[in-house]
């Protein structure tokens, strides 16, 4: 991979509706690796840079599939085969005694799915990302909007990508360093 | 206005949940600074000192415990099941709202839960805190409870599955742990937002470690948003199942009294009704305080009131089909229960749970009570005492006069109960005060969406 001597450049708007603008006019333009940051989730802006599917579903239902087979297998083992009780003349593999907490195991796996793996797709914990090198980005958790095209873009190219942002009527454009 | 359908107002329902003047800025500013900004107030301290001194009452309760056993409690038999499960059921009744708040009304599409889904939340932890509490002090020997859980052990012995006390193991703790993720996922955005607004280098690194490097990404907020309804979703069911599995510890056994269906859909109704309860005694104190009434409005408080009368009017079947039951049944245990409960030696409990929980509540069918934040205290504070009695009456009325009048006998809890019982409450209030003076008691990011300035113009759609 070819390092750019940038990590990318940073517009910053005012409005939710101006980044998804913003957003949308890139992605037609071309650009494929760019990244939009607001303060609370938008989902059109998601959409307009070319996120449309979230994989969290398919882990969860994954964990929570563990989860239930698991709890369940981990009841009949041990009550089946590795030391079966007699119960009140209930058979060894009393399955009905078995559901709650096979149930509450497949939500258990599923939680637990949802969270670590919605981490892991955000490749969260992130200790460091350029990003924060500019000082503005600090409003991106209050009341601002930011639009980043990487460097790392096939069409990235420092002077005309900096001449497309302004054209899309930021309040500013910086320079993201490494 | 919004109660025309022929004009078309789109989301001005919302105005009322958020009072009007707000922009991303304010909404942001206002919920960071109580943590960041804001003075230690004297009114923290004291409150802070009173929980903290209630829960060394606790440790030197727990202590005590430890050394001389469960003996210095007034369980012996036939009630073994004195505060220790009375509490139990109590505070993780209490629980049950944050995550109905939470995750219900979310899924739902309720946006007043916003600005009061946090704390409430908060309140479901810490109360459960209190609740696992019981159970592990209960056990004799506290120090052995990992012997709840099935791990491999040299013993060869594995927890008795078809036992609703080891079910009652598994939902509790799935339960909490299921609350603290959903939670902690909610905090993480607001995180981030401490971590840029804060201005010491501690503050900055603490807030920074916890939130993990969030930075708003479109994409993350993608596999956030779906991370969060499916949580949601997941913990649903939760908010139905904890409880009906409480209620199975006493619906699975043959004690009259305790050995009938109405159970888990009663003790749900009971645990949403004291858990909405706890939310407005927590809810009025912080927005006089915290001058947040422009956040927390009049609509989030006459909404938890409604949910109370609702769901209090379910309780109030629940004993109407108890009272039915042990009559229609014709089974003279049964029918001897009931007429024990009300009128044997602790009829007045009974009676005064009845005032508490069904006659008091009443009073929530005015809109001019509803609107008043003192009658709003004071009702939910006696439903706080109605749905304790409540868990009282059940625990010890079944157990003290069953099948065998030779076994009969009273329980009257000694003064170790209530110093362990008082002492979950201070660290109830501890825990509070904490939460409200390090993390924002209202989710920053939530209230943001809002308001009308977070819509994505119409047009451009």
């Amino acid at each position: 991979m070819k390092c750019a001597p940038i990590f990318g450049l940073l517009a910053e708007f005012d409005s939710p509706t101006e980044l998804l603008l913003a957003a949308r006019k890139a992605y037609a333009e071309g650009y494929r690796r760019l990244d939009a940051y607001s303060p609370f989730p938008i989902e059109e802006v998601s959409e307009a840079i070319g996120h449309h599917h979230s994989r969290v579903p398919l882990v969860v239902l994954v964990g929570g599939l563990l989860g239930g087979i698991g709890g369940f297998l981990m009841q009949y083992w041990v009550s089946v085969l590795n030391y079966p009780i007699n119960v009140g003349g209930r058979p060894p593999n009393s399955w009905p005694a078995f559901i709650v907490v096979t149930f509450e195991m497949t939500i258990l796996g599923a939680a637990l799915f949802a969270v670590f793996g919605m981490l892991a797709l955000n490749r969260l914990p992130m200790p460091y990302h350029p990003v924060f090198n500019v000082e503005r980005f600090a409003f991106a958790s209050k009341d601002r909007f930011f639009l980043c095209i990487l460097a790392a873009d096939p069409r990235f190219d420092r002077t005309q990508t900096e001449q497309f942002l302004q054209s899309l009527g930021p309040k500013q454009v910086s320079e993201v360093p490494h | 206005m919004a109660d025309d359908p022929t004009v078309e107002v789109p989301r001005t329902v919302r105005a009322p949940v958020l009072a009007p003047g707000h922009t991303f800025a304010t909404v942001t500013d206002k919920i960071s600074a109580i943590v960041l900004s804001r003075r230690t107030t004297l009114g923290w301290v004291m409150g802070f000192g009173v929980g903290l001194l209630l829960t060394m009452v606790l440790l030197g309760a727990v202590s005590y415990l430890l050394a001389k056993g469960v003996g210095i409690w007034g369980i012996n038999m036939p009630i073994a099941w004195g505060f220790a499960i009375v509490n139990f059921v109590w505070w993780i009744g209490i629980g049950h709202a944050g995550t109905l708040i939470s995750a219900i009304l979310l899924l739902l599409n309720q946006p007043w839960r916003n600005s009061i889904n946090r704390f409430a939340e908060a309140m479901t932890l810490f109360a459960v805190m209190c609740a696992g509490m019981f159970p592990l002090l209960h056990l004799g020997r506290p120090w052995l409870a990992y012997w709840l859980f099935p791990y491999p052990n040299t013993m060869q012995v594995w927890p008795q599955f078809r036992s609703p006390l080891v079910w009652d193991v598994f939902a509790v703790s799935t339960y909490f742990t299921v609350s603290l993720l959903f939670w902690f996922v909610g905090l993480i955005p607001d995180l981030g937002t401490l971590r840029d607004r804060s201005h010491s280098r501690f503050a900055r690194a603490a807030y920074g470690f916890l939130a993990m490097g969030w930075r708003g990404s479109a994409r993350h907020w993608k596999n956030y948003e779906s991370a969060y309804l499916l949580l949601a979703g997941l913990a649903t069911p939760l908010v139905v199942s904890v409880h009906t599995v409480v209620s199975f510890d006493f619906a699975i056994s043959v004690v009259p009294g305790w050995h009938t269906t109405i159970f888990p859909p009663y003790f749900v109704a009971g645990a949403i009704y004291s858990g909405f309860a706890m939310v407005l005694v927590i809810a009025i104190p912080i927005r006089k305080y915290y001058s947040l009434s422009d956040m927390i409005t009049m609509r989030h408080l006459e909404n938890s009131a409604k949910i109370m009368l609702v769901t209090g009017l379910i309780v109030a079947y629940g004993y109407l089909v108890e009272g039915f039951m042990a009559w229609y049944r014709s089974d003279e245990f049964d029918f001897f229960m009931m007429k024990n409960r009300m009128l044997g030696p602790y009829a007045p409990l009974y009676w005064a749970l009845i005032v508490c929980n069904i006659v008091a509540p009443q009073v929530l069918w005015s809109r001019r009570v509803r609107q008043n934040v003192g009658a709003l205290f004071t009702v939910s504070i006696i439903v706080l005492i109605g749905m304790w009695l409540e868990r009282f009456i059940i625990v010890v009325t079944s157990l003290h006069r069953d099948y065998l009048t030779s076994s009969w006998g009273m329980y009257y809890p000694t003064k170790w109960d209530w110093f362990t019982y008082v002492g979950t409450i201070g660290f109830f209030v501890m825990a509070m005060y904490l939460f409200i003076r390090f993390l924002p008691m209202i989710s920053i990011f939530e209230m943001r969406t809002l308001l009308p300035e977070a819509e994505v113009e119409a047009e451009v759609k």
